[in-house]
């Protein structure tokens, strides 16, 4: 990889420039929560001034300007002989600045299951190819778990990956797009004195991670202590809203929805996002419901996410940044559901 | 100075002209592309359950579309929905696929009402097929409880086709009331030209009815099988194959020749919106004809 140094004045002047020609989407605060803190998302920026290169965590992940909430699969135009499909990809090229090491890795496993595996899906494809990822280091949070996930370092998904050296960024460069912009902003050389500087704050962040989570034997404590009583104790807590799979930058699941506009002229396939904590997402036409109880439904969530997808891509679906702990209404994190099962298994020993 | 990102438009690729082959799977990128189909004919077999008779309209692409028994596709009524349904017919008929839909929800509702000539897409085929190449010179055992049998009507046709291929085939029917009994027109064919065995028992009988009567599992004490030389192949309610699969590897019959098929909510087809997702396993990719090693291992599957 190539890596050089911007200052942040030529940052500013390279986002600037950015802004011009095309959408730039970045942390910005929309609110306070009950205790003061800023209440950070990924929204679209306007000027260099709304990027809040300082934010703590999004409450929601980035994840959305890749697979939308919803999003048009296609249309369908009515006539005398039946209907006309019609599909049509989106293109418009987009710049997001500040996704996190994690939310990046996330968007790797996402790559697993979108382009690398059976049927590619064509609108992830195009998002991803019309997206300059420009991800930004920080320092872990109280409960961010991302290092026990293998996922607090990125090498690829991204085109330019920033860490803060002081006065300016250390710069890791994946793309040759990225390459070329970045030289029009006087990018430097990295010198003996950045290099230090960037292992010392790299020092600094590993040494600041508070919570672990210990995942080595949970694809097979999964399939031991399926019948735990563990999944009851948390699933009865469960308010199956769903609001995890929202936050959750991994998550993707889906369900399809069709409607007809009232002028009988045309209609709509759209794919909205959904949840396997929601009491429908797999009852079936004819009334059975093969997940009809909450715990049940959040064991398959921790067992799709921690055993599912290690089997078929030999990595965790989770990638350890909590949002759906601090997301979750019934207080349901995963740290604590996982201590749990381990605790059980140890006691038994 | 102003920068513009690249643009790269997907909807410029060769692909998006070319029609899409749901068989080969790794490259296709037409996801969402329906093939127009007319239906051409639809039998009333019950109150309940029609078989439909589809046709791709265009050509190119219904020379594109082949299919193994046991396979499905997502028939979709646009402006409504689209769900899961299972080919019940021929795979080396190239003309029409069959169909067979009980009116249970929403949108097989709609499509109870539709008449000849409607409109529908297909997309697919998806998911595994029964290996009916490995039961060459084997016995085979059908045993299907109630909409069960419709997906069985592919593998029995094939059978058929190719009939000095296997030995003795057995088909084990049974439904819950006389009048739920589903194509029932052809079984003096399947008996006499097929040259299958055929037992159907009731579990609810009518006055009229001068069959047997009992549960499907009670089929068992008039068969004679073979375990040793003896594929089966199971559908029906998940309460059927617990105790059809308990009882046929209790006789001997290894668990990877017995092959079911699951049914689930499918929005998708191809591994991508989870809902029949299992752990690891996803039943429209890796099913939906699993053998029972595979089921048994599945947590939940049935």
């Amino acid at each position: 990889m190539l890596f050089k140094t911007i200052t942040k004045e030529n940052f500013k002047k390279m986002v600037e420039a950015l802004l011009e020609e095309n959408e730039v989407i970045g942390p910005k605060s929309r609110d306070r929560d009950t205790e003061g803190n800023k209440i950070y998302r990924f929204l679209k920026i306007n000027s260099f001034e709304e990027l809040e290169m300082d934010y703590t965590r999004s409450y929601s992940s980035p994840k959305n300007y890749f697979l939308p909430f919803k999003e048009d699969l296609a249309t369908y135009h009515f006539n005398d002989k039946g209907w006309e499909q019609e599909i049509q990809y989106t293109t418009h090229p987009r710049v997001i600045i500040g996704m996190r090491a994690c939310d990046i890795n996330a968007l790797l496993k996402l790559d697993q299951v979108m382009l690398k595996s059976v049927y590619p899906n064509p609108h992830y494809f195009a998002r991803r190819r019309n997206t300059l990822i420009i991800g930004l280091d920080h320092e872990p949070l109280e409960d961010c778990f991302c290092r026990s996930m293998n996922t607090d370092t990125v090498f690829h998904g991204f085109d330019l990956f920033l860490t803060d050296i002081g006065d300016r960024y250390f710069v890791a460069i994946n793309s040759d797009t990225a390459y070329i912009i970045l030289n029009k902003f006087d990018a430097g050389e990295v010198t003996e004195e950045d290099r230090e500087r960037f292992k010392t704050v790299k020092k600094q962040i590993e040494s600041k991670f508070k919570t672990q989570v210990d995942i080595t034997i949970l694809p097979e404590l999964m399939d031991l202590e399926f019948e735990s009583e563990v999944w009851k104790k948390w699933g009865d807590k469960c308010l199956s809203c769903g609001s995890c799979a929202m936050v959750c930058p991994t998550c993707y699941c889906y369900g399809i929805e069709e409607d007809t506009d009232l002028s009988f002229s045309k209609a709509t396939k759209r794919k909205f996002l959904y949840s396997c904590n929601l009491l429908d997402f797999a009852a079936v036409a004819g009334g059975h419901n093969f997940r009809p109880d909450a715990h049940i439904r959040l064991k398959y969530r921790y067992y799709h996410q921690f055993r599912g997808f290690v089997e078929a891509f030999n990595q965790s679906l989770c990638v350890g940044c909590n949002r759906c702990g601090k997301a979750c209404l019934a207080g349901i994190s995963p740290k604590a559901v996982i201590d749990d099962l381990i605790r059980t298994e140890k006691l038994q020993k | 100075m102003n920068i513009k990102i690249p643009q790269y438009d997907i909807n410029l690729e060769p692909f998006m002209e070319r029609p899409p082959d749901f068989n080969n799977k790794s490259v296709l990128m037409q996801t969402e592309k329906g093939f127009k189909s007319e239906v051409i004919n639809i039998v009333k077999l019950t109150s309940q359950e029609k078989l439909f008779q589809v046709r791709i309209l265009d050509s190119c692409e219904r020379e594109k579309f082949t299919f193994l028994p046991g396979q499905f596709v997502m028939l979709e009524l646009p402006g409504c929905g689209e769900i899961p349904i299972s080919i019940s017919s021929s795979s080396s008929n190239r003309e029409f696929i069959g169909l067979c839909i009980r009116k249970a929800g929403k949108v097989t509702g709609m499509i109870d009402r539709l008449e000849p000539g409607a409109i529908v897409g297909i997309r697919g085929p998806f998911g595994t097929h029964f290996p009916m190449q490995k039961m060459k010179g084997y016995n085979i055992l059908l045993i299907a409880g109630g909409l069960g049998i419709a997906p069985l009507r592919s593998p029995i046709y094939w059978v058929n086709e190719q009939r000095s291929a296997y030995k003795d085939i057995t088909i084990l029917y049974g439904t819950r009331e006389p009048g739920q009994i589903l194509f029932d027109y052809q079984f003096e064919e399947w008996q006499k030209i097929y040259n299958l065995k055929l037992l159907t028992i009731i579990q609810e009988p009518d006055e009229n009815w001068k069959g047997r009567v009992g549960l499907i599992t009670d089929l068992f004490k008039e068969v004679r099988i073979d375990p040793d030389n003896t594929f089966a192949i199971v559908c029906g309610p998940p309460v059927m194959f617990k105790f059809v699969c308990a009882y046929l590897s209790d006789i001997g019959i290894p668990r990877q020749r017995m092959f079911v098929s699951l049914e689930r909510r499918m929005h998708c087809g191809m591994g991508k919106c989870c809902r029949c997702n299992v752990g690891s396993t996803f039943t429209c990719l890796d099913g939906p004809v699993f053998d029972y090693w595979t089921v048994m291992n599945l947590k939940e599957a049935i």
